[in-house]
């Protein structure tokens, strides 16, 4: 009784958990689905003006990252591919918000540069007469030398300074369109940019440590040395090796310089999102970096500098909504398949198993609402879309899950014909079968959480399915089918062993003729058989014996 | 049916036996010439290339992809004929972007077929030819997904190697149980290769299906051969291999049961969308899942559980043990003759 209780406190769980979920967030009452029988947004991401040359390679290389990227957000069942020779098109179900496309389209490439000079973000000059002037960029002079006289010995060398840089960065405007090419300008030379709300222009040296040489990224809270938080959202790096020792190098040389020279700019798609002064070195390779970030951001940026930086900078070209490739008739017609499996399946669990199926039907009836409150709770917290593979999957399911019950009854019989009494049989059944269905329901939930750990893409939301169905078949099994039997064995009904209860004499060699006490009626092919005590030992000695019996009439009579 | 009832009875007793375990090289003849079968059926379809042995979906291989732009109808009726006038063996994913463009993708094309598919869309949405254009698609599974899932499953099949080894408590029904499990693959994965039925996600996702049922199945008998030949159910004065034979039979009504009710839905949905709906992921899906669930319950029955029982009786121990009932069971029938 107490595991039936249990069953209805899960199930109200989840109902009252939907329910939730339909009337505080963005959660509905029906799961959501994937591209295949909804439709979604098509989005066409095209390289940026000055990547001409795309390769091949690239573009596989940008499709596997934004696929992790979207992955890393939830099981969203996505498709990601490449379309001519240079573009991406990702395909989501639904209609993503502003931060799924920044997600996709940003290239995140960190570098991490150090500050040769700050300023105003425009290019005004003060004039020695008290008035201000604009630079313009048009009025360089180009005969002014581009190239430093004295080989620069270090990022931080201000050697690297030369006139006609100097002149470059004086005329520089954060307004100007020239801040969008910073993200491609070359790693070895100085940069001049800005801070993304164009408030500060930067100066900066050669990149000292970048991206591919993280090793980890996550987002956390920062804390104060007491270990307290401070409810600012950071990004925290790990750098592999060869990060760590450059990054320690490069921070070691910068806590003897002063002014905007101390400064280390932590450039993000060519924009300096940060430029903290150093304080000490830092050379157990794991900065954080802290910038205004919210929890989304912090969390969107980990992810982004965990699967690398794309090849290539990407803009969004076209994003439409597109409809569903299965047209409404696919998933009829599986809905369809589906009542029409099922009821297939209902008449032959009462065929084979009388009453006892009625238990079946009732237990699969259970599973089946738990598993749809759980996947549409799933599809509201994780993202999970429910495809046409996968409503086939639910459907194999039925099979693994009616399996348990099969396991079980077949082990309630076997009991019987050992001779035991209904109540017994149902207990030590229960103990037996239990024990299989465990193991064999842990070797899929065991493929079920490899395969969503390790694989990407559709295959992610496969294995969610099959670790689901997995735990529901086990919560139905011990909360429901048993304590049912139990109870039932109690009644009139099965404990009498009427013929239509599927544990009858009929279809069990044993007549019960009450409590403890059997009779065991002759088998074919067995020649002697008699039951001299009632007891229920001696029922199981005797089924033993004649069992030996058969099987030496069985080897006689074929070989 | 009462009979059923006295069908399980009779093979718990041992009244009735079906000679899984004695007839095992019948068996495993049947599952070699199986598995030969699906390995040198893609072969000769395609020889060794994958895309040629296989009828693999545009989400692997990439394809063509036509965009039409201000059709007055979104009708995708419309699209699906006019692709079917140039090669009616294609299948292509058409769906409507936007409000009124129609896109349509199909497997790789010739430039002839490329233009002839512009041109019947065209005629068949009433636009300018220009409305149309056409690109090369690549594909939505790509290599990345494929290595990750293969490293996924060989992980799995390691740890669940280890899990069986340590449960049954011998390693021989671990390995066994693994090997009915590549063979079920196999023969599903030939199927595919045989009848050139296309390879989609789906159909992947449904053979990893039955990667899972396998197992499973196979488990839950060896569950029962466990018993019957260890602990204290174990009936000392029956070989090993009647031990297992006897195990196999007493959950064969299970495994009839089990197959049944697993593979109804599965038919209903693969006779649905084959028979009523035409070629299309229900039946692309299904196909994999129905051939999975008969070769994987086959598997264990008629290949799994004699195999172990055959490397079980080469043991010494096991052998000698075995001579010694087979001589005190020729002698119990001997008495019984006089």
């Amino acid at each position: 009784m107490r595991n039936l209780i249990w069953l209805a406190v899960i199930i109200a769980v989840l109902v009252v958990g939907t329910g939730a979920g339909v009337l505080f967030g963005s959660g509905t009452w029906t799961p959501k689905l994937a591209l295949d029988l909804q439709g979604g947004t098509q989005i066409v991401l095209t390289p940026k003006v000055n990547d001409t040359t795309v390769t091949e390679e690239q573009l596989k290389q940008a499709v596997a990252i934004i696929r992790q990227r979207i992955d890393a957000s939830g099981v969203s069942e996505a498709e990601i591919n490449t379309q001519g020779s240079s573009n991406v098109v990702v395909s989501i179900p639904g209609t993503p918000d502003k931060e799924t496309v920044a997600r996709i389209e940003a290239s995140a490439k960190l570098d991490f540069r150090p500050v040769l000079a700050t300023s105003g973000p425009t290019n005004e000059v003060a004039n020695a007469d008290g008035t201000t002037s604009t630079a313009d960029p048009a009025n360089i002079d180009p005969n002014l030398p581009s190239t430093p006289l004295v080989q620069p010995s270090n990022g931080s060398d201000m050697n690297w300074v030369t006139p006609a840089l100097a002149a470059q960065y004086q005329a520089f405007s954060c307004a100007s369109e020239d801040v969008q090419s910073a993200s491609t300008a070359p790693v070895d030379l100085p940069l001049i940019t800005c801070d993304p709300s164009n408030t500060v222009k930067y100066l900066l040296g050669p990149v000292e440590v970048d991206g591919s040489d993280i090793s980890d990224a996550s987002a956390g809270i920062i804390t104060t040395q007491t270990g307290a938080s401070t409810g600012q959202w950071a990004v925290d790096i790990v750098f592999d090796p060869a990060g760590t020792k450059k990054f320690a190098d490069t921070t070691t040389r910068l806590v003897g310089l002063t002014g905007a020279q101390n400064q280390f700019a932590i450039v993000l798609d060519g924009l300096v999102i940060s430029a903290p002064s150093t304080q000490s070195a830092i050379t157990n390779g794991k900065p954080q970096i802290s910038g205004g970030f919210t929890q989304t951001s912090a969390k969107t940026l980990a992810d982004q500098l965990k699967y690398g930086a794309l090849p290539i900078g990407f803009q969004v070209q076209s994003s439409d909504t597109i409809s569903a490739t299965l047209g409404a008739a696919q998933l009829l017609s599986g809905l369809l398949a589906g009542a029409i499996g099922l009821a297939l399946v209902i008449i032959y669990s009462l065929i084979q198993y009388r009453a006892l199926g009625f238990v079946t039907i009732l237990s699969l009836v259970v599973a089946a609402v738990i598993t749809y409150f759980t996947v549409t709770i799933l599809s509201a917290q994780e993202g999970f879309r429910l495809s046409l593979s996968g409503v086939a999957g639910l459907i194999v399911a039925i099979g693994i899950t009616a399996d348990s019950f099969i396991v079980y009854f077949e082990r309630i019989r076997d009991e019987l014909r050992e001779g035991r009494g209904l109540e017994s049989a149902v207990d030590s059944g229960w103990r037996r079968a239990i024990r299989t269905i465990i193991v064999s329901d842990s070797v899929n939930f065991l493929a079920a959480l490899v395969l969503f750990i390790l694989a990407i893409g559709n295959v992610r939301g496969f294995a969610l399915t099959l670790g689901l169905t997995t735990i529901v078949d086990l919560v139905v099994v011990a909360l429901f089918t048993h304590p049912m039997l139990q109870l039932l064995a109690r009644s009139r009904f099965f404990a009498s062993g009427h013929r239509l209860s599927g544990l009858g004499h009929m279809s069990l060699n044993a007549v019960y003729q009450g409590r403890g006490r059997f009779q065991v009626t002759k088998s074919p092919g067995v020649k002697e058989t008699k039951l001299k005590s009632a007891s229920r030992e001696a029922a199981r000695r005797q089924t033993i014996a004649e069992r030996k019996a058969a099987l030496d009439a069985a080897d006689r009579g074929e070989s | 049916m009462a009979t059923m009832g006295q069908f399980g009875n009779d093979l718990y007793s041992g009244a009735r036996s079906f000679r899984f375990v004695e007839r095992r090289r019948w068996w495993y003849l049947i599952s070699i010439a199986l598995v030969l079968i699906s390995i040198l059926g893609p072969l000769a379809r395609g020889g060794f290339q994958i895309d040629k042995a296989f009828n693999l979906g545009i989400e692997f291989t990439g394809g063509s992809e036509f965009t039409v732009s201000n059709v007055p109808d979104t009708n995708q009726q419309i699209a699906s004929d006019a692709v079917a006038t140039v090669d009616s063996q294609l299948v292509p994913k058409i769906s409507i972007v936007g409000s009124n463009s129609i896109r349509v993708q199909t497997q790789q094309m010739t430039n002839e077929q490329t233009d002839a598919v512009s041109v019947a869309l065209a005629t068949g949405y009433g636009v300018p030819d220009t409305n149309v254009t056409s690109s090369f698609i690549g594909a939505t599974w790509g290599a990345d997904i494929t290595t990750q899932a293969l490293r996924a499953l060989i992980v799995f099949l390691v740890l669940a190697g280890i899990v069986l080894a340590l449960y049954f408590r011998t390693w021989k029904m671990s390995l066994v149980a693994i090997i009915a499990l590549i063979h079920d693959v196999i023969i599903t994965a030939g199927i595919y290769g045989i009848t050139g039925f296309e390879v989609t996600p789906g159909a992947v996702i449904g053979l990893l299906t039955i990667l899972g049922y396998s197992l499973y199945d196979t488990v839950v008998v060896f569950d029962k051969i466990r018993e019957n030949t260890t602990g204290q159910t174990r009936d000392a004065s029956l070989t090993f291999g009647q031990q297992v034979n006897l195990g196999i039979n007493q959950t064969l009504v299970r495994s009839l049961n089990t197959a049944v009710v697993a593979a109804l839905p599965v038919a209903a949905i693969l006779f649905i969308g084959a028979f009523v709906l035409g070629a299309g992921t229900l039946r692309d899906i299904s196909l994999a899942l129905l051939v999975g669930i008969v070769v994987g319950t086959y598997s264990t029955i008629f290949l799994a559980a004699p195999l172990y029982a055959g490397m079980r009786m080469r043991e010494p121990a096991i052998k000698k043990n075995d001579t010694r009932l087979r001589e005190l069971q020729e002698k119990a029938r001997e008495r019984a003759d006089a």
